[in-house]
């Protein structure tokens, strides 16, 4: 009795400090957001009052909002597909044996290594009006003038673009990490028995990467929603707030425009969006991943 | 260092009282960066020279633009560490003071009524509310034309003579604007800027143009459904839709700079603060010229004032009040105006020999003070950042067309009443 009970004290003690982390960084500011947004933003000599719902109700009536939420749906069920299949086909690549194999895979990794404020910086240019790099490469073979960031029917489409150009070598990563450790044993039994390559990727090789692909889709998913620092440094939400992803309306609700019980509110739609598609993933697609 | 630290809080603890008021030994000091140019260099030579002489340490912080300074200033205060002192947009007084986060003049220790009256009444428009007086102004400008003089000669136009009304400059620009054999634009003839942050100020300029204010002193209206707010809309979008010689969707103000400097644009609105810059790096001979207006000459003062932040220590704020006069003595703010371009705040600086020289030898530094009379207050109002992010937004879809001029004046204001709706009294 007294042995168990000092294994379960050490038990507890052992996971003490991940808890501590847990509800520190994740699950106390969760629950203060959640009561936050049951409250007026305090301004000045105007204490915070409670309004139950209030927050939600002039949500409903936002427009800005729902523009927010149908851009990030938008930004995401483009730059998940994009960015992972494109990871996938680079490690593929990359997997072979090519000559320079060394170089190509520090070519497709860079964009990784960059912080996304200087990539953004970069891009920037590339997307410059008349004399950036993209509408110079146009002009040779006779395109126009593109206004990539200051037409709304182009801009979300061209930070799309960036996220994807910068996922990508990081999801690749993943997938090249997984491609060496499948034996090839079972490539080697595979073609014994007469499979082609189309079979042997399809049957075997794409099976096994499935662990792997969940992985990389669940931090695709988070970083659809996560990741605005291109948006803050490119178009901060513009033109007409094309541009303007869920995150960054409510670094703007909180930060600029000080209105800390709405942007709490908005946060926890975010988290309500966030923990669905994370239940979705796990319920869906985690049934059918193989583990080893 | 530890030693050191001790050592002069043993100093504090054995000091009197009185001597303690006065031995604040360092103050933050944030402020933003708007246009092109070594910046930052002067400021720290600013702070660097005042040390020398009071043996008070400005710890200067270069905070990013207008809006990226005045949210790292709230939040630093929110979180108890702020700044005792910065530079921030002189329109943001209603808002700083709602959020109640200002120290009034008076707060700060015996203010000099000789020194406040020596300002330009256009550049204290922004600092009195309540009757009393929350900013002190420092980088102040107002909006100017800069043009390619040899892209004007090229176009056919008189390179002394600038357009002074809104005819003249559509006819300048659309004549200006240069397209190559496949029709793509090489040239534009002008450009403003529209993104958010930037494009209220431009708006503000089109609106006294065509002879209408955009809000009430107090900050709690605002007036964009009125026909002349339209009209100045309409001006700024027939520019592109109508006479082919501005892009259309929109434009940053962060590529007026390098496009006037890299000859893409022949004439770009901007701001006297950047004069020094497009000065040492302009390849052609350009001038600088006062807006036009519908009928005549119109523009808007812009620009940041020093604000001071009621968490300050007494002592912090003396420290800080002596930084803001050091700031803008006649010859510093001289000194300031001549390096810059921004104007200098106070008449009496253009009397000082070095400033009175440099106008002689560069008459553009001139051009913006002749125009204060014509210039009118910036958009200010209580949730300001709401209500420029709002005007942008709508000036935006007015731009890119989808939205007509007046519908996106009626969208802004109907949604500026319901924000502003609660300090109505």
């Amino acid at each position: 009795m007294t042995a168990l009970r000092r294994e379960a004290v050490q038990a507890w003690l052992l996971v003490l400090p991940a808890c501590v982390m847990l509800a520190g960084f994740t699950h106390i500011p969760a629950v203060a957001t959640l009561i936050e947004s049951l409250y007026t933003t305090p301004r000045g000599a105007r204490p915070a009052r409670f309004i139950g719902l209030d927050q939600y109700r002039a949500l409903l009536d936002d427009p800005v909002f729902f523009q927010a939420l149908g851009n990030n749906a938008l930004y995401a069920a483009a730059t998940i597909p994009a960015s992972v299949v494109l990871a996938l086909l680079m490690a593929l690549a990359v997997d072979s044996r090519l000559p320079g194999r060394a170089a190509l895979r520090l070519a497709y990794f860079t964009p990784t290594m960059l912080p996304m404020i200087a990539v953004a910086n970069i891009w920037l240019f590339f997307y410059t009006p008349d004399y950036g790099l993209l509408d110079q490469l146009g002009g040779m073979v006779g395109l126009g003038r593109h206004n990539w960031l200051g037409d709304p029917t182009l801009a979300l489409w061209s930070l799309i673009a960036v996220a994807v150009w910068k996922e990508a070598g990081f999801f690749m990563i993943f997938y090249l990490a997984a491609l060496q450790a499948i034996p090839p044993h079972l490539r080697e039994a595979a073609a014994l028995e007469g499979a082609g390559r189309m079979t042997v990727l399809r049957r075997v090789v794409l099976p096994l990467l499935m662990p792997t692909t969940l992985f990389v889709v669940v931090n695709a998913v988070i970083n659809a929603f996560r990741l605005v620092d291109h948006v803050v440094v490119m178009t901060r939400g513009g033109p007409d707030n094309s541009t303007t992803l869920l995150l960054y309306y409510i670094y703007e609700t909180g930060f600029r425009f000080w209105d800390t019980g709405m942007a709490a509110a908005l946060t926890t739609v975010l988290l309500l969006i966030l923990s669905a598609l994370a239940a979705l993933q796990f319920g869906v697609l985690g049934r059918r991943v193989h583990y080893r | 260092m530890h030693r050191r630290t001790l050592l002069a809080a043993a100093g504090l603890l054995a000091a009197p009282s009185i001597l303690r008021a006065q031995a604040a030994a360092s103050i933050g000091f944030y402020y933003p960066v708007a246009v092109g140019g070594p910046i930052p260099a002067i400021i720290d030579g600013y702070c660097q020279q005042f040390r020398a002489e009071t043996g008070i340490e400005v710890k200067p912080v270069y905070a990013g633009n207008y809006s990226e300074t005045l949210t790292k200033a709230q939040t630093a205060i929110r979180a108890g560490q702020g700044p005792s002192l910065a530079v921030l947009l002189a329109a943001e007084m209603h808002s700083l003071q709602d959020a109640d986060v200002l120290a009034s003049l008076d707060q700060l220790g015996p203010v000099d009524r000789g020194w406040i009256e020596g300002f330009y009444p256009a550049f204290l428009a922004n600092s009195g509310a309540a009757g009393k007086l929350w900013s002190v102004p420092f980088q102040r400008s107002t909006a100017i034309m800069y043009y390619n003089k040899q892209a004007f000669a090229e176009a056919g136009l008189d390179p002394d003579r600038f357009p002074r009304t809104w005819a003249e400059l559509a006819e300048a620009a659309a004549a200006l604007t240069k397209r190559d054999g496949a029709g793509r634009v090489t040239r534009w003839g002008v450009k403003l800027a529209s993104d958010v942050g930037n494009a209220q100020w431009t708006f503000g300029a089109l609106a006294n143009q065509a002879g209408h204010r955009l809000m009430n002193e107090a900050g709690t209206e605002t007036y964009f459904r009125d026909p002349k707010a339209v009209e100045a809309m309409e001006f700024w979008h027939g520019l592109a839709a109508r006479h082919g010689a501005t892009p259309a969707g929109s434009t940053a103000w962060s590529t007026l700079s390098p496009d006037f400097l890299e000859g893409n644009a022949a004439i770009v609105q901007h701001t006297t603060g950047n004069l020094a810059n497009v000065r040492s790096k302009a390849g052609f001979p350009f001038g600088v010229a006062g807006l036009p207006g519908k009928a005549e000459p119109r523009t808007v003062v812009g620009g940041g004032n020093l604000y001071f932040f009621k968490h300050a220590s007494a002592a912090e704020r003396e420290a800080s009040l002596r930084f803001a006069r050091f700031l803008t003595e006649p010859a510093r703010a001289a000194d300031w105006s001549i390096r810059t371009g921004y104007i200098a705040t106070r008449p009496e600086a253009y009397d000082t020999p070095a400033l009175r020289d440099y106008v002689a030898q560069v008459p553009a530094a001139g051009v913006a003070k002749d125009f204060l009379p014509v210039a009118t207050g910036e958009l200010s109002t209580f949730e300001n950042q709401r209500v420029y992010k709002l005007l942008g937004d709508n000036i935006q879809a007015a731009l890119t067309g989808a939205k007509t001029p007046a519908q996106a004046m009626a969208d802004t204001q109907s949604e500026a009443d319901r924000i502003l709706k609660p300090f109505r009294a």
